[in-house]
């Protein structure tokens, strides 16, 4: 038995017989949840339909295990793998429990009627994902998230080895992206279902997936776990950010800094200067922080959004330059704001500095 | 996923309660409706043989049906008139509500149709050039040689909507598309009558419109088989329809092996309204409307059930407007297709307007 359960050799992929992207070489275990990140139109989408079989490919081979999908018959392949597509589906006068149960094709007989046991699987099904309740409605009468939902829970009653999802999360709002991507957890850690989707929120796909796969539109740029694809350089480079920020600790989005000399000094620490900071970034007032350790959550935020940074080293007492620095960076500074600073021994001459930013004659 | 009230098992169970309820429900829909339905086509039968010209009344009927015995000109009317056009009538009429269906499975697309895609017109085109060819070379035509040049002409017409349909997949133009190759075998038809012999027009003309008159047995035997068959057939492809309802690449990814599936589907409508062409030539709306009410009745687009219903309801449908037509200014004839219109168009009319609401 190999040690992976679906691998890509050299597959290029593309539409038209025309390569949009070419010798993609990765193995991805069983059970394992692998991600599709990158730009619009990178390709993400194509690599997917064409694990599927849905586009043929240009060259290389899909395995399943030792199995080539070229080779396989549909039927085979559809007991094998599951989709989850990004179009929008509108059958008519079905319910959710009748598409869930289209999940059933390949293991019912010529007229496609279910069986008792058949049934349990649809119910089964739908229990994963806590859609029970939606069985008799109407498909076309459910919200964004209870429809992907349901097509998940159709994916699952194909009882498949490997389901692809194409962008699931997309119209979904915060709770049901988070709903739907902790189902996809469980599924894959306790079913050993492996999962490969696509997704565009990469805070997301950096928390749940086992790795990653990064899609530029020219070739697969990085393929790794989450902590050595998560970087600054890799993300920013892989979307060509050039008007904001990205911060790989939190998974989280900053727009650009304001430009500038500082026009306001922000005191504060652990964590009190994050809406101080966010609401002079909107008014584009560009401001200097500090004094922040660095192991400060304010200081994570200011490194991004100030145009000046005053630090020191965690854990040791503020040195006298460093506090010589902040008092020649407050002077040039026509505002000092204080949002909350606390004072222990370690960090006295913060209170120095407080101190100073209240004698007028600094202002 | 809390908060929708009591725990987990609860929901199980009651999950599970509203499934047994659900599906008894719909089985009961299900007996209803084809119950109904059933009622209605014994119901015009008799409404149909009874009525006309000569009022027979039903005693007579079956007497004259199962004992064999009556007045000679009864019996004559009966089973060489009346009979005939009934059950080609509710053949004809349930092969060209299933062929609508099929249609409306391929294209994605309710409002597709045999006449509305201009198949009917295709199919009327060659049959058309065929009979004029045969009747002025041999004087006669065969039935099989009809209905194989209407399922050439149904051909065409579909192989140019396929063109059209790979370039666009929006519903409005495909529709225009097929209006309009409609009307281009309707011209290239109306120039040949226009140019043919007489005594050929006179077999044309009344065809060309659309009408279940004059049907012989031998008619009847041979659409009952093609029909049969090609029922049966479309019947068997009930699992990878359902399957297609999700879209092209959900059925794929179920094991639907698609082109195989798209060419069998598109024969099989072919064959279909190539039949009613070649009888009773084009007639309009009953592909579109019939399906449509059927699915609403059933409140189901499952195919298992959708299949049979739709044929059983476009038979009792143009049932009821063959009546319509013969009975309604008697003793002039209307044209089946303008009955077919007055009832079908209004129900094309309110699935528009029901798509654009629900948008």
């Amino acid at each position: 038995m190999a040690d992976y359960y679906l691998k890509l050799e050299d597959l290029s992929v593309g539409y038209g017989g025309k390569p949009l992207l070419a010798d993609i070489n990765i193995e991805i275990d069983r059970g394992e949840i692998v991600t599709l990140i990158g730009p619009n139109g990178a390709g993400k989408s194509t690599i997917l339909k064409s694990i599927s079989r849905q586009l043929k490919v240009l060259g290389g081979k899909v395995f399943l295990m030792e199995e080539s999908v070229q080779d396989l018959s549909w039927r085979a392949l559809s007991k094998k793998m599951a989709v989850v597509l990004t179009e929008r589906l509108r059958p008519e006068l079905m319910t959710c429990r009748d598409v869930v149960a289209t999940g059933r094709y390949p293991y019912t007989g010529r007229l496609g009627i279910l069986s008792a046991a058949d049934e349990r699987k649809v119910e089964e099904a739908m229990e994963a994902v806590h859609a029970e309740n939606l069985g008799g409605r109407d498909f076309q009468a459910i919200s964004d998230g209870q429809r992907q939902r349901v097509l998940l829970a159709r994916a699952i009653c194909q009882e498949p080895e490997i389901i692809l999802l194409d962008e699931p999360t997309s119209f979904l709002d915060i709770r049901h992206k988070l709903e739907l991507l902790a189902i996809l957890r469980r599924m894959a850690k306790e079913k050993g279902i492996t999962v490969v989707m696509s997704l565009h929120e990469i805070d997301l796909a950096e928390k749940i997936s086992d790795r990653i796969l990064c899609v530029n539109g020219e070739a697969i740029s990085h393929y790794g776990r989450p902590e050595e694809i998560f970087k600054e350089e890799v993300i920013r480079e892989l979307y060509g950010i050039d008007n904001g920020f990205f911060d790989p600790c939190f998974g989280s989005i900053e727009l650009p800094r304001p430009e500038g000399e500082p026009e306001v000094f922000v005191l504060s620490s652990c964590g009190t200067g994050i809406p101080v900071y966010r609401q002079l970034q909107k008014e584009n007032i560009p401001f200097a922080a500090g004094i922040l350790y660095t192991n400060d959550v304010d200081y994570r935020l200011a490194r991004l959004l100030a145009s000046e940074v005053i630090a020191e080293e965690p854990f040791r007492e503020i040195r006298q330059e460093t506090l010589e620095r902040a008092l020649a960076v407050m002077k040039r500074c026509r505002r000092v704001i204080n949002a909350g600073v606390t004072v222990g021994a370690c960090n006295r001459r913060m209170g120095e500095l407080v101190r100073a930013a209240d004698l007028p004659e600094q202002r | 996923m809390g908060g929708n009230g009591g725990t987990s098992e609860d929901r199980k169970e009651k999950g599970r309660n509203a499934l047994g309820r659900e599906d008894l429900r719909r089985r009961s829909r299900y007996t209803l409706v084809f119950a109904v339905l059933l009622a209605a086509f014994f119901a015009i039968t008799v409404l149909n043989i009874n009525t006309g010209n000569v009022h027979i009344s039903v005693p007579d009927i079956l007497r004259i049906l199962f004992g064999g015995s009556g007045e000679a000109t009864e019996v004559n009317i009966i089973w060489k008139i009346r009979l005939p056009r009934i059950l080609m009538a509710a053949i004809l009429g349930g092969a060209l509500s299933l062929s609508g269906f099929l249609l409306q499975t391929f294209f994605e697309n309710p409002i597709a149709g045999p006449f509305v895609l201009g198949i009917s017109s295709g199919a009327k085109m060659v049959v058309a050039l065929t009979m004029i060819y045969f009747m002025g070379r041999f004087h006669a035509v065969s039935s099989y040689t009809l209905i194989a040049a209407a399922f050439i002409g149904s051909l065409v017409s579909i192989g140019f909507i396929l063109l059209f349909s790979r370039r666009i997949r929006h519903m409005a133009t495909l529709l225009v598309a097929g209006i309009m190759i409609g009307y281009i075998c309707s011209a290239v038809t109306d120039f040949v009558v226009t140019f043919a012999e007489d005594s050929d027009i006179v077999n044309l003309h009344g065809w060309s419109l659309g009408s279940f008159s004059g049907m012989s047995w031998s008619n009847v035997a041979v659409s009952a088989a093609v029909v049969g068959v090609t029922f049966l057939f479309t019947f068997l492809l009930s699992k990878p329809i359902g399957a297609y309802q999700l879209g092209e690449a959900y059925a794929q990814s179920m094991g639907v092996n698609i082109r195989a599936f798209r060419v069998t589907l598109i024969l099989l409508s072919s064959i279909l309204s190539a039949c009613v062409t070649a009888f009773a030539g084009p007639i309009s709306f009953v592909g579109i409307a019939v399906p449509f009410l059927v699915k609403r009745c059933l409140n189901t687009a499952k195919p298992l059930v959708v299949i049979p219903g739709t044929f059983l309801g476009g038979a009792v449908f143009c049932m009821l407007c063959d009546l319509i037509a013969r009975m309604a200014f008697a003793p002039t004839e209307l044209n089946i297709s303008t009955v077919t219109s007055i009832f079908g168009a209004p129900v094309v009319i309110f699935m528009m307007l029901r798509r654009q609401k629900g948008r």
